[in-house]
């Protein structure tokens, strides 16, 4: 089965290519990249005035399967990341069981080799349980397919543990990603703590709640000498100690939700448990703060942190709401509309930090990049397409997404994995233009 | 007059002109309670549920008494526990009990912004009787109708709010309300319990209450719960009572006619010392009396004889 990609500009500043090149798939991997590939024998796709770019990679997912599957699945989530242009994606280990073993990892693999249209990573618990107490055996994890460690949705409070665990990855040679929060600072807070905090009378959760977190995570890096990679990002606060410790280069990769960057506390005023998600929507000053961190290089991933619930979860009272936004099928299209037309960033600092960054970080030697011999997942993107966001349209299972009904400029339009069109779902093969 | 809110979800979204509105409609009303006959037929055959999720005294049967003395069917329904706990949902509940044709829903309850929630897909009139930490509006319009009956204005007086302000709701409608009519409102506590950015709402900040209390107009006590003393927001009661409490000593160096509030219930010789709080000063029972004159304000302006068009 061979796909010939025709017409298309490519962008992938890893490979350094920036031109209208053809692209040959053959066998699930990039034969061919040359101005003119001709051949009849082909599936075609025209990609004439589209970006094609080494397929996207989200490397913070919460699919809810094993355990929670009225939110999503494993199909339908890696679904929402096809049609939101991803090719892989890594998912969190907090799942009823939690991916503490290498039962579970393996549950998560084998299901999604069935089921799932993008490639699947699993992220397994760095703490049995998420408990934050004793260690997972990493090494039979590892074996059994995870990519890395983390009890995202719990930090992890304990140093000392953070401290084993960062000594024993680095044995093992793995990496930990932690969210960066002090539960006694956060002190069930349900929002950002500041003026609309005190305004609408909502438990308030501190900047610093991140910061000293952050701050404890760097230096723990630096003398340990192991990378941490920082979930989810919101303060600036937090680019500061991150603008720092990679000036004296210490381990430290971090990541930022568009809704990090382009949505602000003010909006809360609204109550809307679309909007509650931990860490919390911050300040207008934080937004600008982080667009900033992109723009610098200080911040390296753009992620979504995609958390899916039911609309009967979020439908009731603000405290009682659960956190998180679904975001698989809006990440692409808020960066390309608040970022690349802006021309704050580049298209190809956006390809950087959706697809080589994330490769780089989680050590997937074959993905994002487009290059002979790596593997063919792709993605295509149109920069002129309009859209209006619509959650009811989502291939997500749940629609908690804030950006409903923005109208956005660019898109992606096709999503090809291991040299297999996922998105659009196609009812006859594509053809070259007549 | 000119009244065309829907909802009393909180004082934030009310105008000038509204409050005052409010405020006149209960000067009318307020003799009515004092009739031998204390009833008269404004509200009859409106249906009014009173929808209490915390547990509430005053508040809830000020309101049960107000539309009474209007005439209108009102039904209590108390439940302490969150609804969520017992497998129904809030919106469950409410629009099974909108279902029974209801008129308007008074809502207390301890997450903040769950009127506006209710609002959101209830037909009734949803009014605000407490929510969390966020507003307790009838409560500000009450307190600003015994400060006016006191002082005859609200414009220019220097009123100090004293104890646990972040978790005020009390507090948070006194500022909305004060501020909008032209007083100048002191916010007094322990730095935990009074950050400094809640300036932002509209009201000086002083941690020390010996230097706010000086020429004040109105100081108007809160309770303090023990509570929050477990999460180390001051060292002890015995402490806060040191720093915070309504003492004589206090009190004599406000303005000679200052008059002493508290939205109850208190805690005598806690935030306040039991010979302030029954002395001439305090006008804490005027303000319970008050209160049943600004609910059957609101209640008569929401639900009143004629349609008209609203405008949230």
């Amino acid at each position: 089965m061979t796909l010939l990609i025709k017409n298309g500009h490519v962008k992938d500043p890893c490979s350094k290519l920036d031109k209208k090149l053809d692209i040959l798939i053959k066998n699930n991997k990039i034969a061919e990249i040359k101005e003119k590939i001709e051949g009849e024998d082909h599936q075609i796709v025209d990609a004439s005035g589209m970006i094609i770019t080494p397929g996207l990679i989200d490397m913070h997912v919460h699919l809810r399967d094993p355990g929670q599957e009225h939110k999503e699945t494993i199909e339908t989530g890696s679904k929402a990341a096809a049609a939101g242009g991803f090719t892989s994606i890594a998912c969190m280990p907090n799942t009823f069981p939690v991916n503490d073993n290498s039962g579970v990892t393996k549950y998560i693999i084998s299901k999604a080799k069935k089921s799932a249209s993008v490639n699947i990573f699993p992220i397994a618990a760095l703490s049995m349980g998420q408990k934050g107490e004793l260690l997972t055996e990493m090494a039979d994890l590892i074996d059994s397919g995870a990519i890395a460690f983390s009890d995202d949705g719990m930090p992890v409070s304990n140093s000392q543990l953070m401290r084993r665990g960062l000594e024993y990855a680095k044995r093992v040679g793995t990496l930990i990603i932690d969210h960066c929060e002090d539960l006694d600072l956060s002190s069930n807070g349900v929002m950002n703590e500041g003026h609309y905090s005190y305004l609408l009378g909502l438990q308030g959760i501190p900047d610093y709640s991140e910061d000293v977190m952050v701050a404890r995570n760097i230096i723990l890096a630096e003398k340990i000498n192991a990378p941490i990679h920082l979930a989810h990002i919101s303060t600036q606060g937090s680019v500061e100690l991150i603008k720092s410790a990679k000036n004296k280069g210490i381990p430290i990769t971090s990541e930022v939700t568009p809704h990090h960057l382009f949505l602000d506390d003010s909006l809360l005023t609204s109550y809307s448990t679309d909007l509650k998600v931990n860490p919390p929507i911050r300040t207008k000053q934080d937004n600008q703060s982080l667009i900033k961190a992109v723009k610098q290089g200080i911040i390296d991933v753009f992620a979504t942190d995609h958390a899916p619930h039911s609309p009967d979860e979020k439908n009731v009272e603000f405290n009682e709401a659960p956190f998180g936004i679904n975001g698989l099928e809006t990440a692409v299209s808020l960066i390309l509309d608040n970022l690349v037309n802006k021309k704050i960033i580049s298209l190809n600092r956006l390809v950087e930090m959706f697809s080589c960054n994330p490769a780089k970080i989680l050590g997937l030697d074959s993905k994002g990049k487009i290059k002979i011999g790596a593997d063919a997942d792709l993605t295509i993107i149109d920069t002129e397409k309009k859209i209006t966001v619509d959650v009811k349209k989502f291939q997500s299972k749940s629609q908690n997404n804030p950006f409903h009904n923005w109208k956005l400029k660019g898109a992606p339009v096709m999503t090809i994995v291991s040299g297999k069109v996922v998105y659009p779902s196609l009812k006859k093969p594509y053809s070259p233009k007549k | 007059m000119s009244f065309n809110k829907k909802h009393l979800l909180g004082i934030q979204h009310l105008t000038k002109s509204e409050i005052l509105t409010i405020l006149n409609t209960a000067e009318s009303l307020k003799e009515i309670s004092r009739r031998e006959v204390k009833k008269v037929p404004a509200l009859r055959g409106k249906t009014i549920i009173n929808l209490f999720f915390e547990p509430s005294t005053r508040t809830r049967s000020s309101f049960e008494l107000a539309a009474k003395r209007l005439s209108a069917d009102i039904s209590s329904f108390s439940k302490t526990t969150s609804s969520t706990v017992k497998g129904e949902t809030l919106k469950d509940t409410v629009l099974n009990l909108e279902a029974m044709q209801t008129d308007a829903i008074i809502i207390r309850h301890s997450a903040s912004g769950t009127p506006h929630f209710l609002s959101t897909f209830c037909q009734s009139h949803i009014i605000n009787a407490g929510d969390g930490t966020h507003e307790h509006p009838t409560q500000a319009l009450l307190d600003a109708f015994t400060i006016k009956e006191e002082k005859k204005r609200l414009k220019g007086l220097k009123v100090v709010i004293v104890g646990d302000i972040l978790h005020s709701r009390v507090a948070r409608s006194n500022v909305f309300l004060l501020n909008k009519m032209g007083a100048k409102v002191v916010l007094v506590g322990p730095p935990g319990l009074v950050p400094l950015e809640m300036a932002h709402l509209g009201a000086k900040i002083d941690h020390n209450m010996d230097r706010a209390v000086k020429n004040a107009d109105v100081i108007m006590m809160l309770r303090i719960q023990l509570e929050r003393q477990q999460k180390n927001y001051f060292p002890s009661i015995r402490e806060y009572r040191h720093l915070y409490s309504l003492t004589p000593k206090r009190f004599e160096t406000a303005h000679k006619n200052a008059i002493i509030m508290h939205p109850g219930p208190i805690n005598r010789d806690v935030e306040i010392s039991t010979q302030l709080a029954d002395s001439i000063k305090s006008v804490i029972l005027k303000q319970v009396e008050n209160g049943i004159a600004v609910r059957m304000a609101v209640l008569y302006l929401l639900l009143g004889g004629k349609e008209r068009d609203f405008t949230d």
